[in-house]
């Protein structure tokens, strides 16, 4: 593992009971770098990303998240190592009894840093991913984009230093996802290590006159490295 | 990496945000605030009934212990006599402290509950009656039987033994009884507080698996549970212990009271005693609210 690298995996499989997911998958992801991660539905790219996050333990293999051995962690670890990563899922998941800007804070408050969501912070990140007006509302009476860019702020409230979005940009429409990019690509220039899953290759496309991405794609249970450009 | 220094999610904090990230609403709310109040109403009586056997153990234990009553049964010509003479006897015997002759009127105010006092107790062959005191030694009844047979031949000594240690046995039984039916109301609080939380959990699936998402930590989520059943056992505890204080307060008075129902209820101090249910069946939600959290957050990654 070299230094800078955030999460390493070292011959890693994940075996469902189904059969092999995946195999032999050997990857360090790098601070500050942009990845996108492609293959087709049910190709394993979520697994990959909850490994990643430690929801799930590979089969076979190591992984290392901050220099910590996945397997070695004890549940309090992962919880502290959840605060360093954003994840951000397709079907992003909110406490629906808990207006947007609550939501947001959660991380806050979970880390017992409840004096951070108020004030100038928190208006801030609201007004960063367009929510300024709807810091009151409840999930439920958001659309798809908004909710999306609400997990996005509630992803980086704590200033992780990885984001991962699991397909971020499947329920909503061009204009949306186009946005959604533009914020994780601003958040990549912060420094932010950024890793995106998606079978949308026209969004990868378009990322390109943005931000230097690496591509991995997942073909036949492996990953593999599809270039810096497309 | 290490952990900001006030998520360590101590069980009962008082910090809001624990309380907001489960829904207030749903069914397991009701659930353990009505069970909290039907067990604590149910412990009120078997506490009572425990304390009502306790003193009755005690008053039985007291009231007879130490004591013996002597029947003479004689031919009403010889009765006198063998009067004269068993009390001779009872004050030479070592051990006895005090010897008394009930009175024929005593005697008479004893019967008139069962037949009335117009009895012409005269007229009847009662037996004559001698109450007996021990000193702190005691007496050797099986030798003053002996005694008795050869000197007082219509004497029969009654050392009260024969029916005191049943009643005795009995009343302890009681009270081991009301207790043991305080213990297992506490148990089935336990396990039915344990089965709303699990059940809270499962329909709050969501929030747990969000929780963990964004890094809250089992203690965190565990605290949000605890706290909030905790409180509705509390409530439910002290409503159902005011309702149970409320029913022991209207019963009969003591004098009002028929044989079975003598003595049930609580005694100057021991009104106390309720002011600790609340407390401890809210510590029992506790625990069995800790204990079903974590167990359910261990199957989660």
């Amino acid at each position: 593992m070299k230094e800078r690298d955030l999460i390493d995996l070292e011959n890693v499989a994940y075996t469902y009971s189904g059969g092999e997911l995946l195999s032999e998958m050997t990857l360090s992801i790098a601070s500050g770098a942009f990845y996108f991660l492609t293959g087709p539905s049910g190709s394993g790219k979520t697994t990959f990303l909850k490994m990643c996050y430690g929801a799930l333990v590979p089969t076979a293999g190591n992984i290392t998240i901050f220099g910590q051995d996945l397997r070695a962690m004890t549940r309090d670890d992962i919880a502290l190592t959840r605060r360093r990563i954003g994840v951000v899922h397709q079907d992003c998941q909110f406490l629906d009894h808990l207006n947007v800007v609550d939501n947001i804070a959660l991380p806050l408050a979970a880390a017992g840093q409840d004096s951070l969501a108020d004030g100038a912070n928190l208006k801030e990140l609201l007004n960063w991913v367009g929510l300024g007006h709807r810091a009151d509302a409840l999930p439920p009476e958001l659309s798809g984009g908004e909710r999306q860019r609400a997990a996005l702020a509630r992803a980086v409230i704590m200033s992780p230093d990885i984001i991962l979005a699991d397909e971020p940009t499947g329920n909503v429409d061009w204009e949306m996802s186009q946005r959604l990019l533009q914020l994780l690509v601003e958040l990549n220039r912060m420094g932010k290590t950024v890793v995106i899953a998606s079978h949308d290759l026209s969004l990868i496309r378009a990322a390109k006159t943005e931000v230097q991405a690496r591509v991995l794609r997942i073909y036949n249970k492996r990953v593999q490295l599809a270039g810096a450009n497309l | 990496m290490s952990a900001s220094k006030d998520d360590s999610g101590l069980p009962i904090s008082h910090d809001g945000s624990r309380d907001r990230v489960v829904p207030p609403t749903g069914f397991t709310a009701g659930l353990t605030t009505f069970t909290s109040a039907a067990m604590a109403f149910l412990v009120v009586f078997a506490l009572a009934l425990a304390l009502a056997a306790d003193r009755l153990s005690d008053r039985w234990s007291a009231a007879l212990a130490g004591g013996a009553t002597l029947r003479i049964l004689a031919p009403a010509e010889q009765m006198d006599s063998q009067l004269a003479q068993a009390v001779q006897v009872l004050k030479t015997t070592p051990g006895i402290a005090e010897v008394r002759v009930i009175t024929p009127e005593e005697q008479q105010a004893l019967l008139e509950p069962w037949f009335g006092p117009d009895l012409p107790v005269d007229a009847l062959p009662v037996p004559r009656l001698i109450d007996i005191r021990e000193d702190g030694r005691g007496y050797d009844p099986q030798g003053l039987r002996l005694r008795l047979a050869a000197e007082v031949p219509g004497a029969v000594l009654d050392d009260h033994s024969r029916w005191q240690r049943p009643l005795v046995k009995a009343a302890q039984r009681v009270w081991a009884l009301g207790l043991f039916s305080i213990v297992l109301m506490g148990a089935t609080s336990a396990a039915m507080i344990t089965l709303a939380t699990r059940a809270a959990m499962a329909a709050n699936a969501q929030v747990v698996a969000v929780l963990r998402l964004i890094g809250a930590r089992d203690s965190y989520i565990a605290s949000a549970f605890v706290r909030r059943f905790t409180l509705r056992a509390f409530f439910g505890a002290a409503i159902g212990t005011a309702a149970g204080a409320l029913a022991m307060y209207l019963l009969p008075s003591k004098k009002d009271q028929a044989m079975i129902l003598s003595g049930l209820g609580f005694q100057q101090l021991q009104w106390l005693w309720l002011l600790a249910l609340p407390p401890i069946i809210a510590a029992v939600a506790f625990f069995a609210t800790r204990q079903a959290t974590r167990r359910e957050l261990r199957r989660l990654r």
